[in-house]
């Protein structure tokens, strides 16, 4: 990764994420195509949310016939973690004109974010609106197109359970979990891991006396606190 | 090729919930600042919420009961947290996962 900021260097530095989002996009697209949604359906989901993981849980609920405000609550909640990464990334953009930072906010995702701090370090704190957007458009063509191509490998395939991708969206988040504790220095791996620690405990009792999605907002809630709490000790 | 009503208002509400999270922080930040508590609040949404989304797979809820054990997704957990380890990348730690699980699965474990 060089410190040139052209939109040229942008799809080049973004291309060895996009092995990411074709196996993942792959993954999820069987994944739809076995929980009964319709190619047009997958397309919607991915060109209009567009949201990795919230895909996963909005496929689980919609087959789970949850009501849509739970829906909308959990697609919430998932990608709460993206107001955080969007307030990092905009103090980059102040000087762009709002239409422009709107335009880069609409399609941050986890990696082209991961990515646009990386380059930062390289180009002295410095990041254009050519280098993030063509970052952005690569990955979001990248991932729809990749999850289509899924939905229908997923048609000629009888019976994907058996060769385990149901297990796919479970493997992601044990990456993403992974990822997320060796990679945050901001919060540091003995904090997260008591940190998830209590969230597991509070999960694993909660799933006995409320439903399933309710637990997982109350075990993140009381996550959040606890680390605060625990921060605030250190 | 078809959509029921309920997916259709599903994509439309979970796109407008999406975008706002991601593009609102940016017309925000270029006006005026969060107060730190919330940035602090917010620092660990990440770790939380991909944790619960983790257990969510590998507990079995028993209303009423105590919440047992997924044995096939935990055993598969294994190699696909050490292929986590050893490849810090994404995409092995799905692809063996999903292969674990294709082992388990061909020897009806679990």
């Amino acid at each position: 990764m060089n410190p040139s900021l052209t939109f040229k260097a942008g799809v080049h530095d973004v291309l060895p994420t996009v092995f990411g989002y074709i196996g993942v996009g792959l993954a999820f697209g069987i994944v739809a195509h076995t929980s009964h949604l319709s190619l047009l359906v997958v397309a919607g989901l991915s060109f209009i949310v567009y949201a990795g993981s919230a895909q996963f849980i909005i496929t689980s609920m919609l087959l789970l016939h949850d009501p849509l405000s739970a829906i909308f609550i959990s697609t919430f909640l998932v990608n709460s973690r993206m107001i955080l990464m969007s307030t990092s990334l905009a103090q980059y953009f102040r000087h762009e004109s709002l239409t422009r930072n709107l335009l880069i906010g609409s399609l941050v995702t986890d990696e082209t974010f991961a990515l646009a701090m990386n380059k930062q370090n390289k180009t002295n704190g410095k990041l254009s609106f050519a280098w993030q957007s063509a970052a952005n458009v690569v990955a979001y063509l990248v991932w729809g197109i990749a999850t289509i191509v899924g939905a229908v490998l997923g048609g000629l395939i009888t019976n994907p359970e058996r060769f385990g991708f149901d297990f796919a969206l479970t493997a992601m988040f044990i990456g993403l979990v992974y990822l997320q504790l060796i990679s945050d220095r901001h919060l540091g791996l003995s904090l997260q891991l008591m940190v998830m620690l209590f969230v597991a405990l509070i999960y694993y009792f909660m799933i006995g006396i409320m439903s399933q999605n309710f637990a997982l907002l109350v075990a993140t809630v009381t996550g959040c606190l606890f680390g605060m709490e625990m921060k605030k000790c250190r | 090729m078809s959509m029921s009503l309920t997916e259709l208002w599903t994509i439309l509400g979970c796109g407008l919930v999406t975008i706002l999270s991601r593009a609102l922080p940016f017309a925000f930040v270029k006006s005026l600042t969060m107060p730190a508590w919330l940035i602090n609040f917010l620092s660990f949404v990440p770790i939380t919420i991909m944790t619960a989304l983790c257990c969510q797979s590998l507990f079995i809820a028993n209303p009423g009961h105590l919440a047992t054990l997924n044995i096939a997704n935990c055993l598969a957990a294994i190699p696909a947290t050490i292929a986590g380890v050893l490849t810090k990348s994404l995409l092995m730690v799905v692809v063996v996962g999903i292969m674990a699980m294709a082992v388990l699965r061909y020897f009806s474990i679990g």
